[in-house]
């Protein structure tokens, strides 16, 4: 509970009491630490093709991969996942494929968002990840809605939304929990908590010792935990799960990480936080403390890692470079789908544009 | 034969829902008040009994709230209704409406389109000042992705709202509360629907065209029937969907009279009357014999003692019709 020491499993050599190995099999463990390769490999290459031009926008997730990809792993893949913009990891636990995630960074024509949306505003309804969108908080009240509706529908789902502790401060927030709590939907809210809203450190948020301390106040329960230990996201996660799953209601839970990158590819963090807490936090590091527990375990090591970061590399390089070639999307495709057919006035204002593009298109042909 | 009631349009209007409850069993009625006590207006009036608190429920004091919840339930596969007690309140819920729900089709490529409706009670003349009085139809109309409703009476708003249910695209079904207990009808007690995008034709006539809906058009009503007396023969069309609206209507009939008016409650300015004189004297340009006229509310707060100042009456209608005529 909140005001108590940070609950962690992880040892710094990576041990654990052996109560908990169980919390992951062996699998789940190097699965993890194969999503977290690719996520780190992602962010650094995503971030290079950012400064390169060639892709308008990137947000890191480096640091809080544990938060991200123990969330996921505490839901079966029905369970949809509310994501607020910085959840990468989910999408690679649920193994979607990278082409999907690359053609809606790039927004081509094999885009399931028709390339609608800048980089990152993710939707896959087939791996039950609903749409992100920019205004922060917005996704909370959906989660409960859907934790509502699966309850009614008796559907077994548990939804679960992510939020950072900057949108703790949004009236949806409030608005999600107090509903949430009311109808004792079965809903997860987890708080990423980063330490900071872009440039603004989470004192300027909130007065109160914790976020987590908030749920008493909303009538669910609350918990604070270490957010780079990926067994005690899993633990805690799990838990609230299963007490979701049975009809025991909502959960929030704040996990304490570090964003150890920009907060987006428009962002200098060393004009707001100091090297020396940067250095603090690289000791917590989540992937490293992971590593370690994959080594104790003896599932793990250097080698295994090298040859798996090789092969990651290569294809994403060669995945990229696949999906660059295809073109944007069909012109007609920015007129379709406001509605669910086009209405009269759109398809005025299509009509006209389409043609003099046409013309416009032709004209230049045909100017020797 | 049918079997019809008279019924005004608090009635017909839950009389609707009942019907849509009884079809989907996916459908659900959240807002607050709507439960036990039927809202305050009575318009979910006995549907918690008949339907079970699961699917007719209150929620917390929470416009925004609401709509984030009811889009939420629509992602997980139910049918939300909501009410917003007053349209003069949904702005807490203005950005789930606005960036949320208007968007989520298009932004998912169509993998999500939650069906959320939104029923709302709007309009003044209710002495109701400031905060219960707003007609907010331009800003909705304003963001794609959303459909806007307005209802005259109580078979429109009956079919109407049966029609916005079957349809799949979120819909702000704004209701003139000034004439919920007024417009009173003989109608069908049956399912039926009515389309929606289409103007209907009230009355028709030769020296010019005036639009309206809601409780505005009762008052023009009132307006035309002075006019006659006058000797002006006026064509009336209830445009009933703002968003998408019926150009086509209107311009065939401008195209005949060559004048036309619109009237109103939400002020001049950017208020949907602008929306409608540009688009048919884009249309219908050769065909105009007189400036295209708004007859609207003022670019004011909505008012309280003096509203009746504010809103559009039958005078200053037909004062607007005959200068219009006499161009």
């Amino acid at each position: 509970m909140a005001g108590q020491p940070l609950f962690s499993i992880l040892n710094e050599d990576g041990s654990c009491e052996e109560a908990y190995r169980g919390l992951l099999t062996d699998d789940e463990v190097r699965q993890a630490l194969d999503a977290m390769i690719l996520n780190r490999i992602l962010d650094r290459r995503l971030l290079m093709l950012q400064r390169q031009g060639r892709l308008a926008f990137w947000m890191t997730s480096r640091g809080e991969e544990a938060t991200i990809l123990g969330a996921a792993a505490s839901l079966l893949p029905e369970d949809p996942i509310f994501l607020s913009y910085r959840e990468l990891g989910c999408l690679l636990w649920r193994r979607i494929p990278l082409p999907l995630i690359f053609n809606q960074l790039i927004g081509n024509n094999r885009d399931l968002c028709l390339g609608r949306q800048m980089p990152v505003h993710y939707c896959y309804k087939e791996w039950a990840i609903p749409s992100v969108s920019s205004p922060v908080g917005t996704q909370l009240p959906h989660a409960c809605g859907f934790g509502y509706a699966a309850k009614m529908r008796g559907t077994g789902q548990v939804a679960l939304a992510f939020c950072g502790e900057g949108t703790a401060s949004e009236g949806d927030f409030h608005t999600a929990l107090n509903f949430a709590g009311v109808f004792a939907t079965p809903t997860i809210f987890v708080i990423r908590n980063n330490g900071y809203a872009i440039s603004t450190p989470e004192s300027s948020q909130t007065a109160a010792e914790s976020l987590a301390v908030r749920a008493e106040g909303y009538g669910m329960p609350g918990f604070q935990v270490d957010g780079n230990d990926l067994l005690a996201v899993v633990k805690v996660l799990g838990e609230a799960v299963d007490r979701a799953r049975s009809g025991g209601g909502p959960t929030l839970v704040e996990a304490m990480t570090y964003r150890m990158g920009p907060h987006s590819t428009a962002d200098d963090p060393s004009a707001y936080r100091s090297d020396d807490e940067a250095a603090e936090w690289n000791r917590l590091d989540p992937y490293e403390r992971l590593k370690a527990h994959g080594i104790w375990r003896g599932i793990w090591s250097n080698e295994e890692e090298a040859t798996i970061q090789a092969s990651w590399d290569e294809r994403v390089v060669a995945t990229l470079a696949e999906c660059e070639r295809h073109p944007p999307p069909r012109i007609e495709s920015l007129f379709e789908g406001v509605l669910e057919t086009v209405s009269p006035q759109l398809e005025a204002q299509r009509d006209a544009y389409l043609a003099a593009h046409r013309r416009r298109q032709r004209d230049e042909f045909e100017v020797p | 034969m049918a079997e019809t009631g008279s019924l005004n349009m608090i009635q017909a209007l839950g009389n609707a829902l009942d019907h849509y409850m009884e079809r989907d069993e996916m459908a659900v009625v959240l807002g607050e008040d709507v439960g036990a006590f039927g809202g305050v207006f009575r318009v979910t009036a006995g549907l918690q009994e008949k339907y079970g608190a699961e699917r007719v429920f209150d929620t917390p004091l929470a416009e925004a709230g609401i709509v984030g919840m009811a889009i939420g339930m629509g992602l997980g596969g139910l049918r939300p209704i909501v009410e917003i007690q007053f349209a003069d309140f949904i702005f807490p819920a203005f950005d789930q409406i606005v960036n949320e729900l208007a968007k989520y089709r298009y932004r998912s490529g169509g993998q999500y389109a939650p069906r959320v409706l939104i029923r709302t009670p709007y309009g003044g003349g209710i002495r109701g000042g400031h905060y219960h009085s707003q007609s907010p139809e331009a800003y909705f109309a304003h963001t794609p992705g959303l459909r806007v409703v307005v209802p005259s009476g109580p078979y429109e708003a009956k079919g109407l709202l049966l029609g916005a249910l079957e349809c799949a695209d979120p819909v702000i079904f704004l209701e003139p509360k000034r004439i919920y207990r007024s417009a009173k009808g003989e109608i069908p007690l049956d399912y039926y629907t009515l389309p929606l995008e289409r103007a209907r034709l009230v009355k028709k006539g030769e020296d010019i065209t005036l639009v309206a809906w809601g409780a505005m058009l009762h008052t023009c009503q009132e307006a035309v029937a002075l006019a006659e007396g006058e000797g002006y023969d006026v064509e009336l069309i209830d445009l009933q969907s703002i968003a998408p609206y019926d150009l086509h209507t209107l311009v065939r009939s401008v195209t005949k009279t060559g004048r036309m008016a619109v009237v109103h409650e939400a002020p001049m300015t950017c208020g949907f009357g602008a929306e409608l004189v540009a688009a048919v004297q884009a249309e219908a340009f050769d065909h105009l014999r007189a400036p295209l006229l708004r007859i609207t509310g003022f670019d004011t707060p909505f008012p309280y003692s003096l509203e009746d100042h504010y809103l559009p009456s039958a005078e200053r209608i037909l004062r607007g019709l005959v200068e219009t005529i006499e161009y």
